[in-house]
Order: structure tokens, then C-alpha cells, then sequence
């Protein structure tokens, strides 16, 4: 199959709509508006529908809705637009509807401003809205990536009954690269015996709902709930590792700042310096067995992030104080620039010294 | 013998769990009475809102959601959206539908969403103690108005139905009453031409529904509907503000 040039942004809707998406709600913000450009088109040439909300608040409501149908539907925005969102996801998770949010993260607190940045990753790893909670959170870092990992989005929503959400930033949004999207493959949406269809032919009653206004329900519910997710941290878990083989530093970084890392790998090991890189690809559940399977063999880990310090908190989690776990970050929308990056890698192995 | 009176199929045979002399019930019931004589049973999907009738995903017998304070116009539209063809409706209280949930209802009747509104309107947050709701009567007191709602601090109360049915995307729009048996019929039928209006693919409806909260009125059920006749109903007149050629 021939590869086509596309726009990270536009990845996500293609990969969307390959994956059996066909409800989109949103809000614009930037920097994710060639998503809902794209998908504005797209959707109706497949029978779908791409309805424009009058805020993100409405717009995680309408998935809240669709998705309650038993319909493939999701939702994008960036920072701002996401922490409107953060009660309805709370909803999502707590009546276990499958559905996909799009996070392109921008520079923040407040307005910020639209570059790059992997500042949300504490809201989307450890709750973000009330209540005790997890997303599946996918960090893709290449175009192909994310058309693929939109697939894998769905599906996980699908099978686990909990939302997902896929993170990237603006580099990624708006990176062209050359993908192999392949013929749109038949899909089968899975059975959804839960789902808020009417009670057509006498079907029993169908409910979706996350009130249990008695306590001890509620508990019983929230065990429920631990229990899936214990579940897809043992078999979800996904990172990539690149050249870790004898390495004595091993970098960990997601989605932008990880190629930037790659490119600080190569240079390294040019001269003859044992790096590697662990990159996550699911963000949560965190690839703890990556970095447990890392932890004997190499000396000290450096954490690059485009925010202060967020991830590094479950990078020193799974090394469990092993070895000593340093940190990179720059913020507010600046991205690392390899020299530094390499510099700071120096450093650690000059112990301490530029 | 024959039976003349009976409950709606569409309401579930439990004890509700709202207070003597509420008009939630009577309300539910008409609904129910609407959705078993236009035979959608099987079609109805009920949203439920949050506020004392949160648990009315439960009485309704038809499939149902349970959304978020203010937000079932929002959930109603992405059911509604998916499925066409159902009967979609919501069931909100003043707190959440001319409160929090402003911008929904707003831009859920602005695009003309095919769905129902009931709409309870006790002039009150009943729910969560009595507070003073954009509904509550000028000088009329609550747990958060105890000197009674001044104007100058707290603006005047807002009549939903009315700036609702200025917007093209509203099809029928109404306000009726549930003091006396009277007005409780000339509810249901206002009720029915809604669900009528949406089962024909019209566009938005909603139906106000003058309701009485004694418990958090202060008064004994009886006194409350006396109360809601003189103090609501000049404030907030009956009728219908719009409606299609086609349902009349
Ligand atoms: C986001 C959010 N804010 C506040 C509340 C608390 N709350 C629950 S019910 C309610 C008021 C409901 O009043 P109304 O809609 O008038 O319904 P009623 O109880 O009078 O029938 C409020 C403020 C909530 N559940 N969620
Ligand atoms: S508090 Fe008021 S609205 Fe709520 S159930 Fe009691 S009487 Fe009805
Ligand atoms: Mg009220």
C-alpha cells in the first residue's frame, strides 16, 4: 500500500472514523482545530454526524449520551476545554460508558497560551474530576502512531467500558508524515447488552447511571470498579524501548519529547554513552514492568517532560528508590532542545558536572 | 367491576420517595399517562436530572439516564442525535434547567433538538434544602433569600418558557399549573401535544409545569397549592407561548 502524507489532527479523524466512530461533539480551541475541520467533512460522507457544541461542558454530555446508545462517538479539545469536561468524564467512568477524548495539551495554568506542552498529565492519570477513577490514557508519538492507536482506543473503551483518552500536543497535530493507513478494514462494533436502546420488544429495563445513594452500594461499586482496573494495569501496559540494551541511563519520556529523546539516544551512543530510552505509550496504566524489567541493570534513569515534574512521580513509583531518578522538563508551551537534553545526560554521567 | 382509574403502565408499581402533598408524583404520573395513551412505551427514553426527581430514572418504566445538574438537554441530544426515531425527554427541576443548565436548554431548543422538557418549576432548590432558586418570587424566603428576595441583590426571577419561545428551534413551548384538578388536566394535555410535537418531528418542546414544594414552602400541602395559585401564577402566566399549525 502506497503511504499518504497527513496531518497529525487529521490522523486522529481518519483513525476515528476507520475505527467505527461515527458521533463527534465538540467545542473549537486551538490546538486541535484540523480535527474538527476534518471530521466536519468526513463524518457525513460515512453517515455520520459531527455536531458543533455550544460549550465542552455540553459537548462530554453528548458523548455522555450518544455513548450511553451504544454508539462509537468521541470528543477533542485542548486544557481549558478538558478541565471543563472533568465532571462529565467523572460520569463516564462512574456508569462505565465507553467512549474516546481527544487531549491536544497546551501550554498552561490558565489561559496559558496553544504551544506544545504534556502539562495535563497528572489530570489525566489521577483523576482530573471527583471520584475514584481512571482513564485509559494512549500517548501516541508519531502520525502513524495515532492512527493506530485510535484503533486501539475504541476497542479498549469498548472492552473495558471506560473512557479513553488519547494525548498529544500541537507538534503532533499539526506534523505531516508519510502513513500507512491500509483499506478501511470491515468492522464489527462489539455487542453492547447494557447499552439505552428503548424497550423495544419487551427487552428488560436498561439503565445508565452512576448514582448509588446508598453507601455501602456505593462501595460495592467502586470494588467493581478497582477490580477492572487492576485488570488493565496487569495486561495493558504498553511502552516501546529504544537501544536500552546495556544501557546504564535510561531515559523516559512520552509522545514529543520522546523523539527528541531518540535523536539524544543516538548521539550518545555515537560516542560511545550507554543510553536507551523507555517511552510510554500508555500513560495509565504507567509502564511499571518496562521499568521494573530496567531497574537492575541500569544506573540511574532521567525523566524528560514538557511540564515540572509530573510522570517522574511514577517513574520514582516503579524504581521503588532503586536508583537514583533525575528530571528534564521545560514549560509553558518551550520544548526541549536535544543539545540541552544531551548536556543534562552528560552531566549525570559526569556526576553531576557540565 | 370496571376500573376507571388506575396506574399509567409506564410508572413502576414502587413507593416514590417524595414528600406528602408533592407534585413531582402528579407530574410523573401525567407523563406516564401521555406515554401509555400515545403507545411509545417502547420507544421512550427518560432522562433524568439532579434534584429531588433524580430518582425518577427509577419510577418511569422505560429505559433511562440519569445526567449531571443541569446537563440532560446535552445527553438528551446525543440520544436523540443516534437514535431519531426514540422519545426522548427530560425531567428537570427550576435549580437545574434555568440555573446550571442554562447554556444547555438554551442552545438545545436554539438548534431545534427533537426532545421533550418537562420542566418542574417549584421556585425552589428543593433538593438540597430550600435554597433560593432564579425561579424564587420577589420577597419570597428561603434558607439563602431569609429576608426574602430582593431584587436589588439577587435580580428578578425568570420566566424559562417565555425566553424560550422567542428561539425559531422551539416548537412548543407552555406553562401550566398543578394546583387544582382543573389545571392538572389542561397539564396532561399539554403534555401530550409536546411528546405530539416531537413524535411529528417538529423540534424542540417544553412543557413548565407550576409545581409545589411544601416541605421546603413551609406550608401544609394544601395551604402550598393555595400559595402556588396566588403567588406563582400572577408572576408566571399560564398558556401556551408557541406552537406549530400542525398540533393545534
Ligand atoms: C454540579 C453540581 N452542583 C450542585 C449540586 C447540588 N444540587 C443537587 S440538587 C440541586 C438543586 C436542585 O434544584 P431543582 O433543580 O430546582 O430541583 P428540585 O429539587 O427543586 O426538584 C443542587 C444545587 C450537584 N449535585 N451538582
Ligand atoms: S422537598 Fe419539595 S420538591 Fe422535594 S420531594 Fe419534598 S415536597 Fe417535593
Ligand atoms: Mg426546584
Amino acid at each position: 500500500m502506497a503511504k499518504i502524507l497527513m496531518k497529525g489532527n487529521e490522523a486522529i479523524g481518519e483513525g476515528a472514523v476507520r475505527a467505527g466512530c461515527r458521533y463527534f461533539f465538540g467545542y473549537p480551541i486551538t490546538p486541535q482545530s484540523e480535527l474538527p475541520h476534518y471530521l466536519a467533512k468526513r463524518m457525513p460522507e460515512v453517515g455520520g454526524l459531527y455536531l458543533q457544541a455550544e460549550s465542552e461542558v455540553a459537548s462530554i454530555n453528548m458523548v455522555f449520551g450518544a455513548a450511553g446508545t451504544g454508539a462509537r462517538v468521541m470528543t477533542s479539545s485542548s486544557g481549558p476545554g478538558i478541565s471543563l469536561m472533568q465532571e462529565g468524564i467523572s460520569y463516564l467512568a462512574g456508569a462505565e460508558l465507553p467512549c474516546v477524548i481527544v487531549n491536544m495539551i497546551r501550554g498552561g495554568p490558565g489561559l496559558g497560551n496553544i504551544a506544545p506542552a504534556q502539562s495535563d498529565y497528572f489530570q489525566a492519570t489521577k483523576g482530573g474530576g471527583h471520584g475514584d477513577y481512571r482513564l485509559i490514557v494512549l500517548a501516541p508519538a508519531s502520525v502513524q502512531e495515532i492512527i493506530d492507536l485510535m484503533q486501539d482506543a475504541f476497542d479498549l473503551s469498548d472492552k473495558y467500558r471506560n473512557p479513553v483518552m488519547l494525548m498529544g500536543d500541537g507538534v503532533l497535530g499539526q506534523m505531516m508524515e508519510p502513513v500507512e493507513i491500509g483499506d478501511q478494514k470491515p468492522f464489527e462494533l462489539p455487542e453492547k447488552p447494557w447499552a439505552v436502546t428503548g424497550r423495544l420488544r419487551g427487552k428488560e429495563k436498561r439503565l445508565i447511571n452512576s448514582l448509588y445513594i446508598v453507601p455501602e452500594n456505593c462501595e460495592v461499586h467502586n470494588f467493581k470498579l478497582e477490580k477492572k482496573y487492576t485488570g488493565i494495569k496487569e495486561a495493558e501496559q504498553r511502552w516501546e524501548e529504544y537501544r536500552t540494551e546495556g544501557a546504564e541511563m535510561v531515559m523516559v519520556a512520552f509522545g514529543t519529547s520522546a523523539r527528541i529523546c531518540k535523536s539524544v539516544v543516538d548521539r550518545c551512543r555515537e560516542e560511545g554513552l550507554p543510553v536507551g530510552l523507555l517511552r510510554p505509550i500508555t500513560l495509565w496504566p504507567f509502564p511499571e514492568k518496562g521499568i521494573v524489567r530496567l531497574v537492575d541493570s541500569v544506573k540511574s534513569f532521567l525523566t524528560v517532560e514538557m511540564n515540572m515534574g509530573q510522570m517522574v512521580e511514577d517513574v520514582r513509583l516503579s524504581v521503588n528508590g532503586k536508583r537514583p531518578v533525575h528530571f528534564y522538563g521545560r514549560v509553558g508551551g518551550m520544548i526541549p532542545v536535544a543539545r540541552d537534553v544531551y548536556t543534562e545526560v552528560k552531566k549525570i554521567f559526569n556526576g553531576g558536572v557540565a | 367491576m370496571k376500573k376507571v382509574f388506575e396506574r399509567p403502565k409506564s410508572l413502576k408499581d414502587m413507593p416514590f420517595h417524595y414528600c406528602p402533598g408533592c407534585t413531582h408524583g402528579i407530574a410523573h404520573r401525567l407523563v406516564a399517562e401521555v406515554i401509555d395513551e400515545l403507545q411509545v412505551f417502547e420507544k421512550a427514553i427518560a432522562v433524568a436530572p439532579v434534584g429531588c426527581s433524580v430518582f425518577c430514572y427509577e419510577y418511569f418504566d422505560c429505559d433511562a439516564y440519569q445526567a449531571s445538574h443541569g446537563r440532560a438537554p446535552a445527553v438528551a441530544t446525543g440520544i436523540k442525535r443516534v437514535l431519531p426515531d426514540r422519545v426522548v425527554f427530560t425531567y428537570q427541576g427550576d435549580g437545574d434547567l434555568a440555573a446550571i443548565g442554562t447554556g444547555e436548554i438554551v442552545h438545545s431548543a436554539a438548534r431545534g433538538e427533537n426532545f421533550t422538557v418537562i420542566f418542574i418549576n417549584n421556585a425552589i432548590y428543593a433538593m438540597t434544602g430550600g435554597q433560593m432558586a432564579p425561579t424564587t418570587l420577589l420577597g419570597q424566603k428561603t434558607t439563602t433569600t431569609p429576608f426574602g428576595r430582593d431584587h436589588k441583590l439577587n435580580g428578578s426571577p425568570v420566566r424559562m418558557s417565555e425566553m424560550l419561545s422567542v428561539l425559531d428551534g422551539t416548537a412548543y413551548a407552555a406553562r401550566v399549573s398543578l394546583h387544582n384538578p382543573a389545571n392538572v388536566t389542561r397539564a396532561k394535555k399539554a403534555i401530550k401535544k409536546a411528546f405530539e410535537v416531537q413524535i411529528a418531528g417538529l423540534g424542540f418542546s417544553i412543557v413548565e409545569v407550576l409545581s409545589s414544594c411544601p416541605t421546603n414552602w413551609g406550608l401544609p400541602p394544601l395551604k402550598a397549592l393555595k400559595w402556588l395559585e396566588d403567588n406563582m401564577l400572577p408572576y408566571y402566566p399560564l398558556g401556551e407561548f408557541k406552537k406549530p399549525a400542525e398540533v393545534i
